[in-house]
């Protein structure tokens, strides 16, 4: 399966009753098997981008396309075919099974009625094994920890078969471990499989050390794209998030460490 | 086997409403009776009270648990029922005032309890989203029971000033009866009933998604606002036939996908089939209580839902609360 492509052309949104654009004149490419964190401080736009990739809002002006098509020309279904999506909040109202959760990513690709076919059976099975919760699949997913939740939902995703993977926020909740196995498992799949993949985090310095390029975001507007090593600068840092930093250099990307008032008058 | 068993205890119930009557028939007469054979009497007491009565019983019941499965998951809280979200009600208002206009043909009144179920389901609705674009759910049910209280007040108010005979019977309908099963009432029924049961069918896959939220749904595959649509529709048709044949029964709806989803699971594809015919049987069984336990004198079937529905929904409350 190829990877898909995104693109924003001038796009603009604003909430219903807003006073302000929550987006205003963004344009990016997002090109085949890329992966690209999409940062900024709360606010910044990135979840407002990310819905519009979606096809969940409407822009205003602008164009969002996926696969040189407009999101708002895609069928729900043909999208899900194409786009996984692990969203930052998700609580299902009744209860339900691993196994069962990560079929849930074959629908797109099902009719209305009828069985699983032993490639959609092989296709979940795959898709559980990869993340790791084969042993997981007869479990009740409200018994999971944070980490099995979030990894039970990457498997689904991978289930749907799609082009490109979209993460909002995947591990906010998450100890270290789990962190970096949930970065580790996306990034290795992403480039296994020729996906795209926008992940959307607070957490700039370990995106960095594993995104082909960072879009930073700030008061709605995009304020810089490029490899980690490009707009992880002090400069661009302390500008967009309002506070100083010290940048370090480190083996696969630079880091940036907020600094204490105590601590800003002996930099250097 | 889940499946033989649950037909088993459906044909169960549906032979022991077949048996139990004021006149004693026996066993093997009531066979003879249900294929035409046998004294005239004794054929029309199976075939055209008990038969139709049981017939119509099950259809209602299997009609409202699959209401109340697409309600919950439509609202995502396993509360939902028809008459604890208004719609009972609101058709039920429909349908008395049609009667009371003089429309009481067998096929216009649940077009009337439709207008009335629909009315109802838009009120809740918008009350709903009093505190803000997202449906509470517990805002969802107290306009639910709002609405609901506020059709029951304009029915009682249409009774006390009509002077027409049939709305004083129509008190005791109102309560859920199946004294007035005919074949034309199982035919109206089934009619009515068989495009919102293969609607919401249809959407078996759907609905599963919509149980993790909106927008999950949405990135799975599903059009979650046709969906709501196709949903808040069938859902009202379905009611407001229930209501124009048999009065308002609660309960069925809220108490049946629970069991089900216990047994048998979560995905709708097999909850929904299954909520049919337990449903079914468990209106059948409440029907039976309803006629034989104060014999000669009849409960409404409303009462004997409600007395055993109401304290099922307490403990289904305290674990929502957990």
């Amino acid at each position: 399966m190829a990877g898909l492509t995104f693109g924003a052309h001038g796009l603009t949104y604003r909430y219903p009753k807003a006073p302000n654009d929550a987006l205003r004149d963004v344009s990016l490419q997002i090109g085949e098997g890329e992966l690209v964190g999409l940062v900024g401080p709360n606010g910044s736009g990135k979840t407002t981008l990310l819905r519009l990739f979606l096809g969940l809002l409407r822009p205003i002006s602008g164009r969002a396309v996926a696969d040189g098509r407009a999101t708002s020309e895609w069928s729900r279904r043909e999208f899900a075919q194409r786009v996984g999506v692990v969203a930052q909040r998700e609580e299902p109202a009744f209860p339900l099974r691993v196994r069962q959760a990560v079929t849930f990513g074959r629908y797109p690709h099902l009719g209305q009625i009828g069985r699983l076919s032993p490639y959609d059976r092989e296709v979940v099975d795959r898709a559980m094994h990869q993340c790791d919760v084969t042993a997981l699949r007869d479990r009740w997913v409200g018994t999971l920890s944070g980490g099995e939740w979030q990894r039970v939902r990457i498997a689904r995703a991978l289930a749907q078969e799609p082009g490109a993977l979209v993460l909002d926020e995947p591990t906010a909740s998450l100890d270290i471990r789990h962190e970096m196995e949930v970065l580790e498992l996306v990034s290795d799949l992403v480039r296994e499989r020729g996906m795209s993949g926008i992940i959307v985090t607070h957490h700039i310095n370990l995106a960095a050390r594993f995104v082909d390029r960072l879009v930073l975001m700030h008061r709605g507007a995009m304020r810089a794209a490029g490899s980690p090593r490009a707009v992880i600068t002090p400069e661009l840092i302390e500008e967009v998030f309002e506070w100083p930093v010290d940048v370090h250099p480190w083996r696969s990307a630079p880091q940036f460490i907020p600094l204490r008032t105590q601590e800003r008058n002996t930099q250097g | 086997m889940r499946w033989l068993s649950l037909i088993a205890i459906a044909f169960l119930a549906l032979a022991t409403a077949l048996l139990l009557g004021p006149t004693d028939v026996p066993a093997p007469l009531v066979w003879d009776a249900l294929w035409g054979r046998g004294e005239p009497t004794t054929v029309a007491i199976v075939r055209d009270l008990r038969a139709t009565r049981a017939a119509l019983a099950f259809l209602v019941g299997g009609g409202l648990a699959v209401t109340g499965a697409a309600l919950q998951a439509l609202v995502r809280n396993p509360l939902a029922d028809p008459y604890l979200l208004g719609l009972s009600g609101g058709a039920g208002l429909g349908a008395v005032a049609a009667i009371a206009l003089g429309l009481s043909a067998a096929w216009g009144v649940p077009l009337a309890s439709l207008a009335g179920a629909l009315l109802a389901v838009a009120l809740v609705y918008r009350l709903a989203l009093v505190g803000g674009s997202l449906l509470d759910p517990r805002v969802l049910l107290l306009g639910g029971v709002v609405v609901g209280a506020f059709a029951a007040s304009i029915m009682g108010a249409i009774m006390a000033v009509s002077p027409a005979p049939e709305i004083r019977n129509a008190l005791l309908w109102l309560l859920g009866s199946f004294s007035g099963a005919s074949w034309t009432t199982v035919t109206v029924f089934a009619a009515y009933a068989v495009i919102p049961l293969g609607l919401i069918w249809l959407q078996a896959r759907p609905l599963d998604l919509l149980t993790l939220g909106e927008e999950p749904a949405l990135v799975l595959g599903a059009e979650v606002e046709r969906l709501k649509r196709i949903l808040y529709f069938a859902a009202s048709l379905l009611t407001a036939v229930a209501v124009a044949v048999s009065g308002i029964i609660g309960f069925v709806g809220l108490v049946t996908p629970h069991a089900v989803r216990i047994v048998w699971g979560h995905t709708h594809g097999r909850l929904l089939p299954t909520a049919f015919l337990l449903g079914g049987t468990l209106l059948v069984a409440a029907d039976i209580v309803s006629r034989t336990l104060f014999a000669p004198v009849e409960l409404p079937v409303g009462v004997v839902t409600a007395i055993i529905g109401v304290p099922v929904f307490v403990v289904l409350v305290r674990r929502w609360q957990d």
